[in-house]
């Protein structure tokens, strides 16, 4: 199982070190640090690292690298899992998972490690449990300590541990008692020239806020549960009802988690939200080239489409661009040969317009292929693949919640 | 203040906090411990503080206590003496009436590792395991693995090992499912005993508990599910549909987990069966949706995903889209992604399939722009009908003129030109225009054998290949090989042109030309040989099959990573056991016979004729508390009878020592008595070898035949087995084969208790008995033992082949070793052939399987030497004398049934002996010829 971990900073440093079994010594990192040499960007470090005597399984959070020694056979996407699984908790508990947020509390850092690894074994992952046997820090709560000279380690069993609800933890009150879902989904298409769609499909994930005293049993379901095909789940959902059902029947962790991701990519379900028309031509003779680029709406079912951005990778021999836009401003990078026109929110009555003329290396042969667009958008109150919560039903508890859903899609890469 | 620890730590001395931790008060007491562990955490050594950390331990502040625990764990590996102090709280705090508090006190004692400490841990843990709490219960089962971790014999001695098999059985999921990870951590290291005993009942227990355990326990319940061979078809099919549900769970190693559960016991399931096509519908979204997560976990799904497309193309052949290259994918993705798109390539998609790779050559990451343009080329000789398009998208790739996507596109038409020769030559013009451009080994070489293959093509080849030769010398092997080669090609086209009579360079032609050169310069001549290069295949890199299966069984694991069976690489798992995928086995027929799925360890078995490969080298055990091995030892691979690991650590290194990169995983027919064994595999490690190891035969190799036995040679000197030295030599007597050894006792007390055992080997050498030193050895004595030996041991291809692995045990301790023995000892008495037979074979061997040597410096007439290597059951089958050269024809048989026939020319003018080798197993060759020339030299 996993053996040691150790946290890098991009500048090679190694700040922190937790070993679960024998210590190894931190020269390990050294075949880490080759890697990333050789890497060159920090994102390209392999995820898997052979050396000698061990198995590096390393992952990049917010420029940190978490390095994991491994010495016996384990499915490394255990390990790779339970790595994310430690920076979503540092984030969790710090607020940020950055190296000045973790030396500050590089105590708890090591209290929560001990506490999710057993030998190597996963013991408590659960942000519920943790918090239950670890308390975050709060300002408010290191004063009161030093106070009443108590401590922020929980005295009480971990009884989520136990039961067969795991994820939540016993006793939980709130005198507002709310729920609430978001449903996000990102596009990601691929058009070609005329505006056929060539490859799309939609990311979706249902995160939830549920902040409801004692064991609520929850029921949501869809109008339209047909559309999810592909889905992963919460293990807190009851899998057989759903496969029966379609409906997602679960008794939630408490505070934020994700309720279930999904895949849609039956391409004829995936509607565009936006059109495009372009232009992007260069001259044989003379050096100079011309854009033409046109925005407008499309399937939007009538909400606004905002935070446009239309990025355009140039060819090398492009110097430079002398447009005009009719909406939002452009930029263009000579260095990187990209082309950001930022538009905002897309008028319907007029559309937004980029046109003007691109000045090139001149001698250099007329490039060949056209430039590809890159769109980012964003949609509120819209689910782009049309899925929608019919309503959410509670068990088991007495009380009235507040309840809401909100509907978001989006368009980044 | 609490929240800067960490910049206060660094500057606070060791003095200070010694004071603090010391003080009376509870706080400050607690704020010092707490820098202590901060300083630890940064690496700084505060072991000096042990006594007085360990002082702070009896206290009822859970923190303190846990941060007191926490310092121990650290620093009592290196403070033994200090850490017996806490023992004692320990044992009370085991006690407590707070489940949290016995848990932690067995959790952190287990993690001492110091074994004064872990003898005061038996009884605690013993309670602990059977702690009305689950909490505990589950926390004493790792401390059983952490224990074994430290001391394995204690364990079993305890009977640990027992109750935690029990622990499977427990109504808490969380319970078991740790008792099944630690069950699975102790058999990784600890293979012979059958630890995790998985039947009916057991299975529907662990998929009870599936259901409701933690996301990790899941993942331990399900790998150990798939170790389980389901009686049949039925069995295998509700295990499948209860596992299925995980597919749809968020942690990416569940998915996969259950992936390989369900592709392992699918090969149960009938083909025709409705549940079979629902089940390959199912697997494909998951697997999917993998591809969506962080970019580390989907670098190892797609490793996976490449395997289970070589195994199951089916599931994902509609899904190439979700393999096409994001720009802002890792690298290591990218160069994923793009394996298996060639993988999924198929006429229907190549088109679009083409365009991605077209527009990848054009980025900027220069490996991926090389391994792009190369997976055109693959296209083009995996899909014919787009061949013609490759090509063109090749020339136009070929025009944008950036250095290494040429050199890159040119190698790639190379094998294209392989695969359908005389088809696309009209390109080669354009070819040659960028000839100066080449830079690179690989490009040039490949630009080489072009210009020789399609020379009567191109009107300046002479010029062409003139201007690469000015540079001959400074070349790599690589491109020199190709360069002779072609060369000779050339000379051949040329002799062809002069005699229009045949169409082909005649192979007697050939032949000598090679023997021309072999006779004037044998390192030119072993680079023409080693430039002969098979012929390019359908796919070149598909995993060959059995290793495949092997990976199937392994899917989700590090081994799928690096598509290697674990037990070539990771360390602390020796002895691995090996996996297969189950035979399919109907319901009906396993009533009658009941064993048929269910062969040890839920392995079933693989046809006799598979020998497995040097990857089982750590699976194989050799069983020295055995008695004399029986003379029947099947030669059905590894058997899968987990003995005691004796060869276990010791053979990592011999290992190390011995295996060629690269080649250790062809399988070959060497069967015995067959007679014959496939020819022509790829790259055969014995030509790797070359000529150039022939003429510089290691003196370590000790040599016997039937009249001359060689002196002993030290196999294993006393420096590295504790005193005990260890010569020998092998001799062939009265036609049975023996292995002389001299034991010598130079350590300080007497020896007792010697036994042997051979690793598998090529020849299935075994011990025909025991060792028999019945006698104790004293000290300084020496003691001569002969071991018969017969060839029907277990049979493995070794590297070299002769090579041979051996354990020795006495009383002291194994130790290991290797020695190499003369081929000439499986020389077999009735080797002699007919002569009208040895015609026919002669000519009936394909000419590739002939090999040709040279002996240099002897001055033997052929009658003596005839004689000599009769001796050897080397048979003169017939002799002819031409042009002042004697013939001899000689046939030679081994035990294992396969012939090799040779032709020895003799020269009255030269000293030099040639010799001309035909086998159907070439690999023996080499061999065989090293044998020649010690039999006559001696």
């Amino acid at each position: 199982m996993i053996h040691s971990l150790f946290l890098i900073n991009n500048a090679g440093d190694i700040f922190l070190e937790k070993h679960w079994k024998s210590v190894i010594s931190r020269s390990v990192c050294d075949y880490f640090f080759e890697a990333q040499e050789k890497a060159m960007e920090p994102d390209n470090v392999p995820p898997v690292i052979r050396t000698p005597h061990h198995y590096l399984i390393n992952i990049y959070r917010d420029k940190i690298f978490f390095v994991s020694v491994i010495q016996t056979e384990v499915p490394p996407l255990f390990v790779i899992e339970f790595l994310h699984r430690v920076a979503e908790m540092f984030q969790d508990y710090f607020g940020d998972c950055s190296e000045v947020a973790i030396k500050d509390n590089v105590v708890i850092v090591y209290e929560l490690l001990e506490e999710m690894l057993d030998n190597g074994f996963p013991l408590a992952t659960e942000s519920n449990i943790l918090k239950e046997l670890i308390k975050p820090p709060t300002i408010l709560r290191s004063m009161v300590n030093s106070i009443t000279g108590s401590s922020n380690v929980g005295e009480t069993l971990p009884t989520g541990q136990l039961s067969t609800v795991p994820w939540r933890r016993a006793g939980v009150k709130y005198t507002n008692n709310e729920a609430y879902f978001d449903v996000v989904e990102e596009i990601d298409a691929i058009l070609d020239k005329s505006g056929t769609t060539v490859f799309a499909e939609i990311q979706g994930v249902i995160d939830a806020c549920v902040k409801l005293s004692g064991m609520p049993d929850l029921t949501l379901s869809f109008m339209n549960p047909r559309l999810l095909d592909d889905v992963s789940f919460h293990p807190c959902v009851r899998f057989k009802r759903w496969e029966s059902e379609r409906v997602l029947s679960f008794i939630p962790p408490d505070g934020n988690f994700r309720l279930m991701s999904y895949h849609v990519n039956a391409q004829n379900l995936v509607a565009i939200p936006v059109y495009v028309r372009q232009n992007i031509s260069f001259f044989e003779s003379g050096s100079s080239g011309r854009l033409d680029i046109t925005l407008g709406p499309k399937q939007t079912m009538g909400k606004t489409v905002e935070c446009v951005v239309v990025t355009v990778h140039m060819p090398k021999v492009v110097l430079n661009a002398n447009l005009t836009a009719t909406q939002g401003n452009y930029t263009y990078d000579p260095v990187t040969k990209i082309l950001v026109w930022d538009i905002g929110k897309l008028n319907q009555q007029k559309l937004p317009n980029l046109k003007g003329s691109l000045s090139l290396q001149s001698g250099a042969p007329k490039p060949e292929e056209n430039p590809s667009l890159n769109i980012d958008l964003k949609i509120q109150q819209l689910a782009i693949s049309g899925l929608k919560v019919n309503r959410l039903d509670m068990y088991g508890e007495k009380y009235k919640p507040f309840k809401g859903v909100k509907y978001v899609t989006k368009v980044f890469r | 203040e609490t929240n800067k620890l960490y910049c206060t730590s660094v500057k606070c001395c060791i003095f200070e906090l010694k004071a603090e931790l010391n003080s009376d008060k509870k706080e400050k007491k607690k704020e010092a411990v707490k820098k202590v562990i901060a300083s630890m955490t940064v690496g700084k050594d505060v072991s000096a503080l042990f006594p007085d950390v360990v002082n702070c331990m009896q206290t009822d502040n859970l923190e303190l206590k846990k941060l007191v625990y926490l310092y121990l764990m650290n620093y009592a590996k290196s403070q033994p003496d200090m850490a017996i102090m806490a023992v004692n709280t320990f044992v009370k705090d085991c006690e407590d009436p707070n489940p949290l508090i016995r848990a932690l006190a067995v959790r952190t004692m287990g993690c001492i590792r110091v074994d004064k400490i872990t003898e005061y841990l038996c009884e605690p843990l013993r309670k602990c395991l059977k702690d009305e709490d689950p909490y505990v219960r589950k926390t004493a089962a790792v401390c059983v693995a952490k224990l074994h971790d430290i001391n394995a014999q204690l364990v079993e001695d305890q009977g640990f090992l027992d109750t935690l098999k029990d622990l499977i059985s427990d109504s808490n999921p969380m319970v078991v499912a740790n008792a099944v990870a630690a069950l699975s951590e102790i058999s990784e290291s600890h293979p012979n005993c059958n630890l995790l005993d998985l039947n009916p009942q057991s299975i529907n227990k662990l998929l009870t508990a599936l259901n409701e355990c933690t996301e990790w326990g899941q993942i331990f319940i399900l790998d150990c599910l798939a170790n389980y061979t389901p009686r049949d078809d039925r069995e295998s099919q509700s295990i499948c549909e209860r596992v299925t549900p995980r597919l749809s769970h968020a942690n990416s190693a569940v998915v996969l987990s259950a992936v390989k559960v369900l592709m392992k016991f699918m090969e149960m399931l009938p083909k025709d069966l409705d549940y079979y096509g629902t089940l390959l519908k199912k697997l494909a979204p998951p697997l999917v949706t993998l591809l969506s997560a962080e970019p580390e976990l989907q670098y190892v799904a797609l490793r996976n995903i490449n395997l289970i497309v070589q195994k199951r193309p089916e599931i994902l052949k509609h899904e190439m889209k979700v393999f096409f290259v994001k720009y802002n994918d890792p690298i290591y993705v990218k160069l994923e992604k793009l394996d298996i798109m060639i993988r999924l390539a198929s006429q229907a998609n190549i088109a679009q399939v083409l365009a991605e790779l077209k527009e990848y050559a054009t980025e900027v990451d220069v490996d991926f722009v090389r391994k792009a343009v190369r997976a055109i080329g693959r296209c083009a000789i995996k899909v014919e009908q787009s061949a013609e398009r490759c090509v063109s998208t090749l020339l136009d790739l070929i025009q944008t003129k950036v250095n290494y996507v040429v050199q890159e596109a040119i190698v790639v038409i190379k094998d294209i030109f392989r695969k359908y020769p005389n088809k696309y030559e009209s390109v080669i013009a354009t070819l040659c225009e960028n000839l100066d451009s080449l830079d690179e080994p690989e490009a040039r070489a490949a630009m080489i054998w072009i210009v020789g293959e399609y020379a009567e093509r191109i009107d300046n080849a002479d010029e062409l290949l003139e201007s690469f030769l000015e540079g001959f010398h400074d070349e790599s092997t690589q491109v020199s090989e190709t360069h002779t080669h072609t060369h000779l090609q050339h000379v051949l086209h040329k002799h062809t042109q002069n005699t229009p009579d045949s169409d082909n360079p005649d192979l007697r032609d050939r032949g000598y030309i090679y023997w021309r050169l072999l006779s004037t310069d044998p390192v030119a001549a072993k680079e023409v040989v080693l430039a002969e290069k098979p012929l390019i295949s359908e796919e070149t890199d598909l995993i060959e099959p059995t290793l495949l299966e092997e990976l199937i069984c392994h899917i989700g694991s590090l081994a799928s990573v690096y598509h290697k069976p674990p037990n070539a690489f990771v360390e602390g798992s020796r002895g691995v056991q090996h996996k297969r995928l189950p035979a399919r086995t109907a319901s009906g027929e396993s009533a009658e016979s009941p064993d048929a799925g269910q062969s040890v360890g839920g392995v079933s078995d693989a046809p006799p004729a598979v020998i497995p490969s040097q990857g089982d080298l750590l699976g194989d055990l050799l069983n020295l508390d055995l008695a004399p091995p029986s003379a029947s030892v099947p030669v059905v691979p590894a058997s899968m009878q987990m003995g005691v690991d004796l060869l276990g650590g010791g053979l990592d290194s011999l290992v190390g020592l011995h295996r060629p990169s690269g080649s250790q995983y062809i399988a070959v027919g060497l069967a015995g008595g067959t007679g014959g064994m496939p020819a022509g595999l790829g790259g055969t490690p014995a030509m790797g070898g070359g000529l150039g190891d022939l003429f510089d035969l290691g003196g370590g190799v000790g040599m016997a035949t039937g009249s001359y036995v060689p002196p002993k040679a030290v196999w294993l000197p006393a420096m590295k087995a504790k005193g005990l030295e260890i010569s020998g030599t092998f001799a062939r007597r009265g036609g049975g084969i023996h292995m002389d050894l001299s034991l010598t006792n130079n350590a300080m007390s007497i020896m007792t208790d010697f036994a042997i055992q051979f690793n598998r080997n090529s020849f299935g050498l075994a011990p025909a008995g025991p060792l028999q030193v019945l006698t104790p050895l004293a000290q300084n004595q020496t003691i001569d033992v002969s071991l018969p030996l017969n060839t029907n041991g277990p049979i493995m291809k070794m590297e070299p082949l002769n090579n041979l692995q051996v354990a020795v045990k006495n009383n002291i301790d194994v130790f290991y070793f290797s020695c190499q023995y003369p081929i000439s000892l499986l020389f077999v008495e009735d080797g002699k052939m007919d002569r009208q037979v040895f015609l026919a074979t002669w000519k009936d061997i394909p000419s590739e399987n002939e090999t040709q040597y040279q002996i240099k410096d002897f001055h033997l007439n052929s009658d003596a030497a005839s004689t000599k290597l009769q001796g050897s059951n080397v048979f003169t089958v017939a002799k002819r004398t031409v042009d002042a050269q004697d013939l001899l024809y000689q046939s030679i048989k081994l035990t294992n049934g396969i012939w090799a026939l040779a032709e020895l020319r003799i020269q009255s003018i030269t000293p030099n002996y040639m010799l001309a080798l035909k086998c159907r197993a070439p690999e023996v060759s080499q061999y065989i010829c090293q044998c020649y020339e010690l039999l006559l030299r001696n």
